[in-house]
């Protein structure tokens, strides 16, 4: 007799390493990865590249525990929401105190590798980051206010304010302005998802705009949050970090997202419902385009001056 | 028949061990790395140097 006929159902919960891949959100990973690198790029310093990937390797691994540990905290509500459900915590292949190990060590172990790989600046705000998202935002912010996702956006915020610590052991002017345009960018591009997701946030309790304060406010929130944001992101064009590249980039992007979110204010919930949110979910993913859009302008920029060259005077 | 039959389970095992090998392995080259360039850059200092 074996081991598997004595256990038939352990095979079903048996964790593959995909799942322990899955509680660190990649595809969030992917947003840290980049804007953290744009931060390390357009830094005024020039690293190695080896300790430039280390540097992105560990901002990104500190980043993915801080997604097992939200996963874990999270996978009562994320059991309830059709988008998460499939998860491994709720899903019932990785065990709660599983998640929760695995973030604690990675955590540890992605904040004492960026101080030995960089400095102790960089590995303080990975940090300092970490816990802005587990505790601020996922064991506080989430469940008890509508601001949730505007204070706890700040978290995602930090990858590119990082990135140039690592790479200058300092902070400057040009790192916060990075943070500000992803801080003032979160509010509409969750709250747009929040709008066509309809009936997760609901049915899980968590109190998002949508709920507490209504679908047409948080209409009109959006427009509010992407006129702010539309007058930071062209007005960084004329900093050190912008361009002509960026200005171009983002006149461009925010003219379309203005249009977007103006769209979006005027339409009624009946309105959304009949062609299934069509112009909430063009804007969801449009604001995507509009992140790396705009991060990628940064590099170019960062590339530009490394080069020595400049365009129209700029 | 054979004792271990190979299962479902076998190969999720199988999988994450192989997936924690090749963490290892990778985890291992970028130390070498980082401590090649940090030699050669000059920017390591020994402990026994430390404060002189």
């Amino acid at each position: 007799m074996t081991d598997t006929s004595l256990q038939p159902d352990r095979s079903a919960a048996e964790a593959q390493f995909g799942d322990y891949v899955a509680l660190l959100k990649p595809r969030v990973m992917s947003l840290v990865v980049f804007t953290a690198l744009v931060g390390l790029l357009a830094a005024p310093v020039g690293v190695h590249p080896m300790v430039g990937f280390a540097a992105i390797l560990f901002i990104a691994v500190g980043g993915g525990a801080s997604g097992a540990l939200n996963m874990w905290w999270d996978a009562d509500i994320d059991a309830r929401m059709r988008r998460t459900r499939r998860r491994p915590v709720p899903a019932g292949r990785v065990a709660p105190e599983e998640a929760l190990a695995l973030g604690l060590a990675l955590s540890g172990f992605s904040v004492v590798m960026l101080g030995l790989a960089t400095n102790w600046l960089a590995a303080a705000w990975l940090a300092f980051t970490i816990f802005f998202y587990v505790v601020i935002y996922t064991m506080w912010l989430k469940r008890t206010t509508p601001q949730n996702i505007v204070i706890g956006g700040l978290a995602g915020a930090f990858p590119p304010l990082i990135g140039w610590a690592a790479a200058t052991g300092s902070l400057a002017l040009e790192p916060w302005l990075m943070v500000a345009l992803i801080f003032m960018w979160t509010p509409p591009h969750f709250w747009a998802l929040a709008l066509f997701m309809r009936s997760d946030y609901d049915d899980a309790g968590v109190p998002m705009l949508t709920v507490t304060h209504g679908r047409p406010a948080t209409r009109a929130q959006i427009l509010v949050y992407t006129v702010l944001l539309a007058v930071l992101a062209v007005g960084t064009g004329f900093t050190t970090v912008g361009g002509p590249v960026y200005l171009a980039v983002a006149v461009v992007l925010n003219a379309m997202f203005l249009k977007g979110a103006w769209a979006i204010w005027r339409r009624d919930e009946a309105r959304a419902e009949a062609d299934d949110y069509r112009v909430e979910k063009r804007f969801f993913r449009l604001s995507l385009i509009y992140l790396f859009a705009h991060f990628g302008a940064i590099l170019a920029e960062a590339g530009i001056d490394r080069m020595g060259l400049s365009v129209g005077g700029l | 028949m054979p004792i271990a039959k190979t299962h479902e389970m076998h190969r999720r095992r199988l999988g994450r061990n192989l997936g924690v090998a090749l963490l290892l392995a990778a985890f291992i080259a970028v130390i070498f790395g980082l401590t090649v360039v940090k030699i050669s850059e000059g920017t390591f200092t020994p402990p026994h140097q430390e404060g002189t």
